[in-house]
């Protein structure tokens, strides 16, 4: 907001504030709807302060036509005539005369639309909310009110208090307190002000602790920028009280950032150790297998936008299989055609495997483009929950948690309790005893590697919701999840889901201290230094069949 | 025509004096014959063939320590742009006051606001200096991992995993600009070595000669330390390293020295590239980069010393006809040769050519 001339201010505060008197009373007398072609006189004309006062009064007018007269000048939909003697509004496909309240087949021709710069627009946002404060419903009214806490105009303050004064929900009246309170901090006198700030302590806003933290703030010559030393003090008191308050959030958030990222690694690894304790290679496509999936839910998301719009909030969970089958269906090919013939020699198979990587990530370039593809998230997937101030847990992250967590207890149930999972560690732990015993290792590898690849692509549909999708997806979680099977050992869930979490737990810890980067640097050099002690990873087989 | 050994030998040779007489022959093309003269090579082409030459001694390291040691790294990309950073500061230094901000200090840390050169820096305006550093540093890297891998006994996969691991870890360092290595850039933008302009012909050919004299340097030493009682151990510890141990052989002393060994053939082969190519930037630190210098040497074959010279070749050929031709087939090609060659070509070329031999052998 740029800054005017003090008188000029006053004035329009004192404007604003006697057409909030009369709007105040409006409804009770029996006048019979308030004249508003001045205010749109006004709207349409050139001055841009007084464009911007028009918006205000309009929004205090009490008119009912307001609201529709205010989502229309956002939309670019408010037609005005040259006198202001007619004002035309298209919304939702049909156009009215507001005026007039009459419907119109069309606007006139010759009546040009009002045009919105970006001050303007701030202002219909600001006013959007202060005629949402009479709202019937306490949420509108809170969601209004914490918009109208951030507002930097004088001239809200009567409107403000007026709301304050008939609001009964107490959540509602305190966050119109707060609202109050950042603007007399702005433009209060005194006392008023210092009140104001030792209020403040109870928001958790971010742009009120910028204004705080503006009045504690020093000139480069040492200087306090507030002369006001008491208002000052009272600042930085509640700026301390908000950022202790905040802190532990922040804690709280922090924690679960890092369980969020190890359940991610989790995902990304799971599928990945089960295949490595089958065949003692790392599989390097693996990346590209993450990569399969989460174009799959990309694809799934085209198919649903297509044939089935109404269902689109639930493509995800068509996904799901759908990326199950393709990938699974991919690493039998690939262990099929190419990896059983090399069983025992182990580097080639690393090589190999590289190779197939590359064939898959081009595969995908030409097929899809070398650019990301676009996912959206469903919208129970959308938004989070709001721990205070700007702190949020997003949904997404916590549903993927949950997800990582049923993908972990249907591979330990199949594995531990059923057959097939007996003949998988068969196999795994002694492959030559197993066939001695009449397992079928040929299949039980193709089917293992099957089942690796699948979940690999589970947790690309996961992937898919919370990154970017595009061909070099798998080359950003590959090594990371190198490093979790590689910590984690061979052989155990537990050692993968111990190492999964605990990388992710590290390096959000490191996180704030040190940067994304050194973190990552950091996190590496530690499990370096880790399988010195430990070279066989956190849980290693032991016995004859662990040297082979 | 039936394939008799001598034809085949006779071929080879043929093969080996035409191949030795045009890489003698362009450096002296490129000075001597005016540029008009349908026989002259241009920059491009020195530089091409001088740029595989660096490749080949980083495919003969890998060959040392993969082929005959049968310790795969995938981390090799590390030593070479160490030793590549390391000549690099040199460059640097030398480009004086010659930059865009006309600074003694180079245009990246003008640019981060630094006023003196940091205490890694130190020294490094001296060539000699800094011909030590590019061994120094790949070397003692490697020693020191290579004593903590080796001594806990990591092997194979694992291994490989883990220098992957420490590769990828250094990339993302160096693309710190608070590093002092001109982050995600590098350093590039070379003026001259001890005084003499880079970018003249007889620089290049000097640079060149020297790339040469390099790749057949490392070529003898590694034929005679193969041929030694130490290539003999480090075969066997290929083969069977936990039956030399029960034998009494220190088996870690063995590896540690090839793959220090490797490491500084590696680093020089990056101090002679950097020159040439006028850049050292992170990005040949990536993952990728490394595994790729395991396929040329497989390529070649692998347990032969001239295959990963032919791999390198072949590899890097490929790869530059086909990034200009058909860029879109390139990642297609790279990754059937890697699928291909595991498959069906488990020894590389050398490996075809035995077997040829062989058969004109039983033939006769």
């Amino acid at each position: 907001m740029t800054k005017r001339p003090c008188c000029r201010l006053w004035a329009r505060y004192l404007l604003i504030g006697i057409l909030a008197w009369i709007g105040l009373f409006a409804p009770t007398v029996s006048w019979a709807q308030p004249d508003l072609r001045p205010t749109l006189r006004e709207l349409a004309g050139e001055d841009p302060d007084k464009r911007v006062e028009a918006v205000f009064a309009l929004s205090l007018s009490g008119h009912p036509a307001t609201a529709d007269i205010l989502d229309a000048l956002a939309e670019d939909a408010l037609f005005i005539n040259a006198d202001a003697s007619q004002a035309f509004i298209t919304l939702r496909g049909s156009s009215r005369d507001v005026l007039a309240n009459q419907a119109v087949a069309s606007v006139p021709t010759g009546v040009g639309a009002v045009m919105v710069n970006n001050a303007l627009r701030a202002a219909i946002d600001l006013a959007k909310a202060l005629v949402s404060l009479a709202a019937p419903d306490a949420a509108t009214r809170i969601k209004a009110a914490r918009a109208l806490q951030t507002a930097e105009e004088a001239a809200l303050l009567p409107a403000i208090e007026k709301a304050l004064a008939q609001e009964k929900d107490a959540a509602v009246a305190e966050s119109l307190r707060m609202a109050k309170a950042a603007l007399t901090l702005q433009f209060g006198t005194g006392p008023s002000r210092v009140a104001a700030a030792e209020m403040l302590a109870a928001s958790d806003e971010s742009a009120i602790r910028q204004k705080l933290s503006d009045l504690a703030r020093k000139n480069p010559d040492g200087s306090y920028t507030e002369p006001d030393a008491e208002l000052r003090l009272a600042a930085e008191r509640s700026l301390k009280t908000i950022s202790l308050r905040l802190h532990k959030f922040e804690i709280i958030a922090n924690l679960f950032s890092g369980l969020s990222l190890g359940s991610i690694l989790l995902l990304a690894a799971l599928g990945l150790a089960i295949t490595y304790g089958l065949m003692g290679v790392i599989n390097m496509a693996h990346g590209e297998f993450l990569m399969i999936g989460a174009y799959v839910a990309y694809l799934t998301q085209s198919a649903f936008r297509a044939w089935f719009p109404a269902a689109f909030d639930w493509y995800v969970l068509a996904a799901i299989p759908a990326a199950f089958m393709v990938t699974a269906l991919l690493g039998v090919i690939l262990e099929r055609s190419v990896l059983r013939f090399l069983y025992g020699r182990p580097l080639e198979t690393l090589l190999t495997t590289w190779g197939v990587s590359l064939v898959l990530m081009q595969t995908c370039r030409s097929i899809f483009g070398a650019q990301n593809v676009e996912v959206e998230n469903p919208a129970w997937l959308s938004g989070g929950v709001l721990l205070a101030g700007d702190i949020i847990i997003p949904w997404n992250r916590i549903i993927i948690l949950g997800f990582s967590m049923a993908v972990l207890l249907m591979v330990a149930l199949l594995i531990n309790k059923t057959r097939a999972g007996l003949y998988i560690r068969g196999v795994t732990q002694n492959r030559a005893m197993a066939a001695c015993t009449g397992v079928a290792t040929d299949r039980v590898d193709m089917l293992t590697f099957g089942f690796g690849s699948g979940i690999a692509g589970l947790a690309g549909v996961a992937l898919s919701q919370i990154g970017n999708v595009g061909p070099d997806l798998g080359q950003q979680y590959i090594v990371d999840s190198f490093m979790v099977v590689v910590l984690g050992g061979v052989g155990q869930l537990a050692g993968t889901v111990i190492a999964a979490l605990g990388l992710g737990a590290v390096s959000k810890i490191l996180e704030p201290m040190s940067g994304a980067v050194l973190a990552k640097i950091m996190v590496l050099v530690f499990i370096i230094l880790f399988i010195q002690k430990r070279p066989q990873g956190l849980f290693a087989l032991k016995g004859r069949s662990a040297e082979a | 025509m039936k394939l008799t050994e001598p034809l085949l030998l006779n071929f080879a040779r043929a093969l080996g004096l035409g191949c030795a007489a045009a890489v003698l022959w362009l450096p002296i093309a490129h000075l001597v014959l005016p540029p008009e003269s349908a026989l002259h090579v241009s920059t491009f082409w020195l530089t091409l063939i001088g740029k595989f030459m660096c490749f080949a001694i980083l495919a003969l390291a890998m060959d040392l320590i993969w082929g005959f040691g049968g310790i795969l790294s995938l981390g090799q990309g590390l030593f070479f742009a160490l030793g590549g950073y390391a000549f690099g500061m040199y460059l640097m230094r030398e480009i004086g006051l010659d930059g865009v901000y006309k600074s003694p200090l180079p245009d990246f840390m003008v640019f981060l606001d630094w006023k003196a050169y940091p205490w890694y820096w130190a020294g490094t305006d001296s060539f000699g200096f800094a011909l030590a550093l590019t061994v120094l540093v790949p070397g003692l890297v490697a020693f020191v991992f290579g004593w903590l891998a080796f001594r806990s006994r990591i092997k194979g996969v694992y291994f490989s995993i883990i220098t992957q691991a420490l590769t990828f870890a250094a990339m993302l360092a160096f693309f710190r600009n608070d590093m002092g290595f001109g982050g995600n850039n590098g350093f590039t933008d070379f003026k001259r070595i001890l005084g003499y302009s880079i970018t003249s012909g007889g620089m290049r050919v000097v640079l060149y000669c020297l790339t040469a004299a390099a790749l057949v340097g490392f070529y003898l030493l590694c034929r005679k330390l193969i041929a030694s009682r130490f290539g003999q151990v480090l075969t066997a510890v290929r083969d069977g390293e936990s039956r030399l141990m029960f034998l009494g052989y220190r088996t870690l002393h063995f590896k540690l020295f090839a793959w220090t060994l490797a490491a500084v053939m590696s680093g020089i082969a990056g101090a002679l590239y950097v020159p040439q190519v006028g850049i050292i930037n992170p990005s040949e630190m990536s993952p990728a980069q490394s595994i790729e210098v395991a396929i040329w040497t497989a390529v070649g074959g692998r347990a032969t010393l001239i295959g990963p010279i032919i791999g390198a070749f072949a590899v890097n050929g490929a790869k530059s006809w086909f990034t200009v031709a058909f860029p879109q087939l390139w990642l297609f090609f790279l990754g059937a040769i890697f699928i291909g060659v595991t498959l069906f070509l488990p020894r590389g070329i050398a490996g075809v050519w035995q077997k040829l031999i062989q058969r004109a052998r039983a033939q006769s």
